[in-house]
C-alpha cells in the first residue's frame, strides 16, 4: 500500500473510532441533565441514584470520546496537508469555532460537574450537566458544518497565492462566511446525527436497564424502571426523527451528489420510475446488476416523492462528470456505498420495530413479564452503532473520487512528504493503542452498567444518613 | 490592514500557547511528579484530584491553538504537523493514555490495573512535557522547508543537542510549576513533599535555562531578532525565576506560583517576538521561512475569526477562572475523592 491508502485507512479507523463514541456522548448528556434536573426539582432519591448511574457511565465514554478527537483535530496536518493548505481558509474556522464555543464549554463543565457533588447548589450543579450537554451538542454542529462544505461546497471562491519558490497554485477562500454556517447540507445532516444519538442513548439506557430487570430482587429495581420508561421515549422520539431526517438527507443527495445515490442503489442507469433495491448482486467492473430483487418505482418516490421521476444512474453520470471534470473514474465504491446504506435502514426500521414492542409491552404494564423481550433489548444495544457507523461510511466513501466534492480529488490532498512508513508507524501504533483501550473501555462500562452498586451522596436535606468514603471506591 | 490582523492573530495564537503552557504546564508538572510524591494509594489519589477538574479544560487550550493555526495560518498548521509526523504521533499517543488514565485509575481496585495507570499517567505527562520544548526550541532555530512550505527532513533532524536542551527546560520549568501547584493544593506529608521538590528542581532549572540561553545566542537568529538587550520580556523571564527560587525557600508557594506563571507566559513572548514575523525558520533558504503573510488566512477569514475569538477568549477565561475559585481548597486524604 502507499502513503494514499495508508493515509485513508488511517483516517477511516480513527474516525469511526471516534464516533464510535461520540453518539453515546451527545444523547446520553441530555438524559443525565434531564435526570439532574429532575432530581434538583424534586430531591427525589431515586432521580440522584439515576444521575449517578448513567452519570458514572456517561463520563468513562467521554473520555474516550475526548482523547480520541484530538488525533481528529491534528490529523487534517499530518496526513492531509495539501488538503490544509487547499482548505485552510474555510475549513478552519470551524474548527477553531468549535474549540471555542464547545470543547471549552464541554470540558470545563464536566470536570465542574464530576467534581462539583456537594460543592454546588443543587441548580447550578445540575445547570452545570446542562452547559456539558450544549457543549457536546454544539460540537457536533460545527464540525459538520465543516464535513458540510466537503459534502456542498458554497460560498468559496477560488484564489491563486505564490509559493515560496515562486509557483503560483490555487485554494478556495471563503467568500461569505453566513452562506457557509447555513449549507443547505447541514440543515439535514445535523438533525440526521444528533436524532442518531438520542437513538443510541435509548437503546444503550433500555437494554442496560433490561438487564437490571431481568435480575431477580435487584436493589434498585425503581430506578432501572424509571430510566426504561425514559429511555422508552427517548427512543421512540430518536428513531423517529432518525427515520425522517434520513429520507430528507436521501432527498437532499440525489440533488446535491447524485452519484452517491447511484451507488447507494446501485443504479447503473438513468430510470424514469425508479425502483428501489432490496437486494442486488452487481459487477462492478461491467457495471451490471447479476442478481437483484427491486420493488417498482419506490426509488423515484424516496427520491422525488413522485412514482413517475427520472434518478440518474451511474453510467449516464460518469459521462457527466467527465464532460464537467474532464477524464476520469467518478465511481465510487458500488459495493460499500450499497450496502452500508441497506445496513443503515435496515438497521433503523429493526430499531423502530422493536421500539414500537417496546412502548406497547410497557403501556400495556406487561414488559417485565417478557423476559425474552428484555433480553433481545439487550442484544439490541449494537444497532445504533452499526448504523452510525454504516453512516458514514455511505457519507464518506460515497463522496470518492472527492475530497472536497468538485473542488479537490482525495489524491491531490494527500501530504506530498510524509513516507508510506511514516504513516505505517502511526497507523499501527494507533491501532493497537485503540485496540487495548476499547478492551479497558468495555471492561469498565461492564463492570458499572452491570453493578447495581449506586453510591448514594448524603442529601442535603436530610444530614443523618451514613456518609459512604471516598465514593469510586478505591483506599 | 491586512498586515494588522495577521498580527493581531500571531498574537493571539502567542496568548493561546500562554495559557496552556501556564495551565496544562502544572498538569504535566503533577503528573511528572506523581509516582515519586505519594507513597500510598491515597495519597496518589490526592494528587490526581487537585487536577480533576482542570486537566480537560486545560488541555482545550492546545487544541484550540491548533484550530486557531489551521484557520489563521493554514500553510503553518500544515507544514509543521506533516513535518514533525512522527514526534506528533509520540505526543498524542502520550495525550491519548494521559486522558483515558484520569479517568480510568481509580475505577478498579486492582493494584496492577491502578499501576498501569498512574505511569500512563507519568509518560503521558513527561513525554509531552519534553516535546513541547523540542518543538518550540525547532520553531526557532529552523528546520528544512523547501520552496513548496514543505518539510523535508525526518523525525532525527529535530533532534539535535539544542533542541533537545529546549525539551529539558519545558520539562524542568513544569516540573517546578506543578510541585508549586501542588503544594497549594495538597496538605500533611504531600505538601511536605512537594516543597522539597521545588527545592530541589529549581536550581538544576536555571542551569538548564542558562544553557538553552547560551546556546541560542551561537545557534540561532532569536537574540539577533530582538538586539543585544534582549528586552524586557526576556529579562522578566529570568528577574521571575530567579525570584521564584527566593520564594519557595521563604515558603510562600502563591508567590512562587505567580513566579513561575511569570516565567512562562515571559518566555512564550520572548520566543513569538524572536520569531515574527515568521513562524517558521526555514534552514535551507531564509526566503523559504513562513511567515505571518505566506501563510496566512484570507483577510476574510481573519476578520470573522478575530470578532469570533475576541469576543469568546474574555468569555472562556471567566467561567474558567471560575472552576479555580469554586475548587480553590485543599485536598486532603480525608477529601471526598472523585478521581
Ligand atoms: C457529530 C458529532 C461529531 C463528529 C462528526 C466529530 N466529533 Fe469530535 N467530538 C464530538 C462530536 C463529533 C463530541 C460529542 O463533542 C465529543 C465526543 C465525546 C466528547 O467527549 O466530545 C468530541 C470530542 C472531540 C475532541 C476533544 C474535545 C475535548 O477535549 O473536550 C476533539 C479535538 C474533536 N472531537 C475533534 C474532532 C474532529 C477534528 C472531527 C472531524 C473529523 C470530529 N471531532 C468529528
Ligand atoms: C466522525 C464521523 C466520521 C466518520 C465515521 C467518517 C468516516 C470516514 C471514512 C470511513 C473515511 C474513509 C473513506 C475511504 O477511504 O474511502 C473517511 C474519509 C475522510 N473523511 Fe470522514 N468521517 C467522519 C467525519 C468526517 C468529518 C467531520 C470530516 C471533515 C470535517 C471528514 C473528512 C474526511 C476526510 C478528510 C477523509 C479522508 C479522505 C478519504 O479517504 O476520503 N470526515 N471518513
Ligand atoms: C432508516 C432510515 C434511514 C435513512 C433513509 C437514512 C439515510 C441516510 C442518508 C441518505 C445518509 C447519507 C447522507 C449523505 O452522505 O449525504 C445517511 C447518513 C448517516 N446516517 Fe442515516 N439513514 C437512516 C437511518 C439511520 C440510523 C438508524 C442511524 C443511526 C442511529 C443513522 C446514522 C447516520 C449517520 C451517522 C450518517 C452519516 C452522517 C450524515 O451524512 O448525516 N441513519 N443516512
Amino acid at each position: 500500500m502507499d502513503a494514499l491508502d495508508l493515509a485513508r485507512l488511517q483516517f477511516a479507523v480513527t474516525t469511526v473510532y471516534h464516533f464510535f463514541f461520540v453518539p453515546l456522548s451527545l444523547g446520553l448528556s441530555i438524559l443525565v441533565a434531564l435526570m439532574h434536573t429532575a432530581y434538583a426539582r424534586t430531591g427525589n432519591e431515586v432521580y440522584m441514584k439515576m444521575t449517578k448511574f448513567w452519570g458514572k457511565l456517561f463520563i468513562i465514554n467521554f473520555a474516550m470520546g475526548v482523547v480520541t478527537g484530538i488525533v481528529m483535530e491534528f490529523q487534517f496536518g499530518m496526513n492531509w496537508s495539501e488538503y490544509a493548505r487547499f482548505m485552510g481558509d474555510i475549513f478552519g474556522a470551524p474548527l477553531a469555532i468549535e474549540a471555542l464555543v464547545a470543547f471549552f464549554i464541554e470540558s470545563t463543565f464536566l470536570g465542574v460537574w464530576i467534581f462539583g457533588w456537594g460543592k454546588l447548589p443543587k441548580g447550578l450543579h445540575a445547570a452545570s450537566m446542562w452547559l456539558v450537554a450544549f457543549g457536546t451538542n454544539i460540537s457536533a454542529l460545527w464540525i459538520l458544518i465543516a464535513n458540510s462544505f466537503m459534502q456542498q461546497p458554497v460560498g468559496y471562491k477560488l484564489a491563486e497565492y505564490t509559493l515560496p519558490n515562486g509557483e503560483v497554485a490555487t485554494r478556495v477562500v471563503m467568500d461569505d462566511f453566513l452562506a457557509i454556517v447555513t449549507n443547505p447540507n447541514i440543515f439535514v445532516q445535523y438533525p440526521h446525527v444528533l436524532a442518531g444519538g438520542m437513538t443510541t442513548a435509548a437503546f444503550f439506557v433500555l437494554g442496560v436497564s433490561a438487564y437490571h430487570l431481568l435480575k431477580k430482587g435487584g436493589e434498585n429495581r425503581n430506578v432501572f424502571r424509571r430510566s426504561f420508561q425514559l429511555g422508552a421515549i427517548y427512543g421512540a422520539v430518536g428513531v423517529f426523527l432518525v427515520i425522517v431526517g434520513g429520507h430528507d438527507q436521501a432527498q437532499h443527495m440525489v440533488d446535491s451528489q447524485p452519484m452517491k445515490m447511484a451507488a447507494a442503489e446501485a443504479l447503473w442507469d438513468s430510470e424514469d420510475s425508479a425502483s428501489l433495491s432490496l437486494f442486488t448482486v452487481g459487477d462492478e467492473k461491467d457495471r451490471d446488476d447479476v442478481f437483484a430483487i427491486r420493488l417498482p418505482s419506490l426509488l423515484s418516490i424516496l427520491a422525488y416523492n413522485s412514482s413517475e421521476a427520472e434518478v440518474r444512474g451511474i453510467n449516464n453520470l460518469q459521462a457527466e462528470y467527465e464532460a464537467t471534470y474532464g477524464p476520469g473514474d467518478y465511481v465510487p465504491p458500488v459495493a460499500i456505498s450499497y450496502w452500508s446504506f441497506r445496513i443503515m435502514v435496515g438497521a433503523g426500521f429493526l430499531m423502530l420495530g422493536i421500539l414500537l414492542v417496546t412502548l406497547y409491552l410497557n403501556f400495556e404494564g406487561s414488559l417485565e413479564q417478557h423476559q425474552r423481550f428484555l433480553k433481545v433489548l439487550m442484544v439490541a444495544i449494537p444497532l445504533p452503532y452499526i448504523a452510525n457507523s454504516a453512516g458514514w461510511m455511505l457519507a464518506e466513501v460515497g463522496r470518492q473520487p472527492w475530497m472536497v466534492f468538485g473542488l479537490q480529488r482525495v489524491e491531490d490532498a494527500v501530504s506530498p512528504n510524509v513516507a508510506a512508513s511514516a504513516v505505517w508507524f502511526s497507523l499501527i501504533t494507533f491501532t493497537l493503542l485503540y485496540g487495548g483501550l476499547m478492551a479497558a473501555d468495555i471492561y469498565l462500562l461492564r463492570k458499572y452498567a452491570t453493578s447495581d452498586d449506586i453510591e448514594v451522596l448524603p442529601i442535603p436535606q436530610s444530614p443523618a444518613r451514613p456518609v459512604p468514603q471516598a465514593a469510586y471506591s478505591g483506599d | 490592514m491586512e498586515l494588522e490582523l495577521t498580527s493581531v492573530w500571531f498574537s493571539l495564537i502567542a496568548v493561546l500557547f500562554m495559557g496552556f503552557f501556564l495551565l496544562e504546564g502544572f498538569d504535566y508538572g503533577v503528573g511528572i511528579l506523581l509516582p515519586w510524591l505519594a507513597k500510598t494509594d491515597t495519597e496518589r489519589r490526592q494528587i490526581i484530584n487537585t487536577i480533576g477538574p482542570h486537566w480537560d479544560g486545560n488541555e482545550v487550550w492546545a487544541i484550540t491553538a491548533g484550530g486557531a493555526m489551521f484557520a489563521a495560518f493554514p500553510h503553518w498548521y500544515a507544514t509543521m504537523f506533516s513535518g514533525f509526523y512522527i514526534a506528533l504521533v509520540l505526543m498524542l499517543l502520550a495525550l491519548i493514555l494521559r486522558g483515558v488514565a484520569f479517568e480510568f485509575r481509580s475505577k478498579d481496585k486492582n493494584p496492577k490495573w491502578r499501576l498501569f495507570w498512574d505511569w500512563a499517567i507519568f509518560f503521558g505527562s513527561f513525554i509531552p512535557a519534553i516535546l513541547w520544548g523540542v518543538a518550540i526550541a525547532n520553531l526557532v532555530k529552523g528546520v528544512p522547508i523547501d520552496g513548496r512550505m514543505n518539510y523535508s527532513g525526518d523525525f532525527f533532524d529535530l533532534l539535535s543537542p539544542y533542541t533537545l536542551i529546549g525539551g529539558l527546560v519545558t520539562l524542568s520549568i513544569f516540573t517546578l510549576h506543578g510541585a508549586l501547584f501542588l503544594n497549594m493544593k495538597t496538605d500533611g506529608a504531600v505538601m511536605e513533599r512537594s516543597q522539597q521538590a521545588a527545592q530541589r528542581v529549581w536550581l538544576p532549572t536555571v542551569v538548564i535555562v542558562l544553557v538553552f540561553v547560551g546556546l541560542s545566542y551561537v545557534d540561532t537568529d532569536l537574540f539577533d531578532q530582538l538586539g543585544v538587550n534582549p528586552g524586557i520580556s526576556a529579562l522578566g523571564a529570568a528577574v521571575a525565576l530567579l525570584a521564584a527560587g527566593a520564594l519557595i525557600y521563604k515558603r510562600q508557594t502563591l508567590w512562587a506560583f505567580v513566579m513561575t506563571s511569570l516565567t512562562i507566559i515571559f518566555t512564550v513572548i520572548t520566543v513569538f517576538r524572536g520569531l515574527y514575523p515568521r513562524v517558521m525558520v526555514s534552514s535551507i533558504d531564509p526566503d523559504f521561512s513562513l511567515t505571518i503573510h505566506n501563510a496566512s488566512s484570507s483577510e476574510y477569514t481573519l476578520k470573522i475569526m478575530t470578532v469570533i475569538a475576541l469576543t469568546l477568549v474574555p468569555i472562556v477565561l471567566l467561567y474558567q477562572g471560575w472552576t479555580y475559585w469554586v475548587f480553590r481548597h485543599r485536598i486532603t486524604t480525608k477529601s471526598h475523592l472523585e478521581y
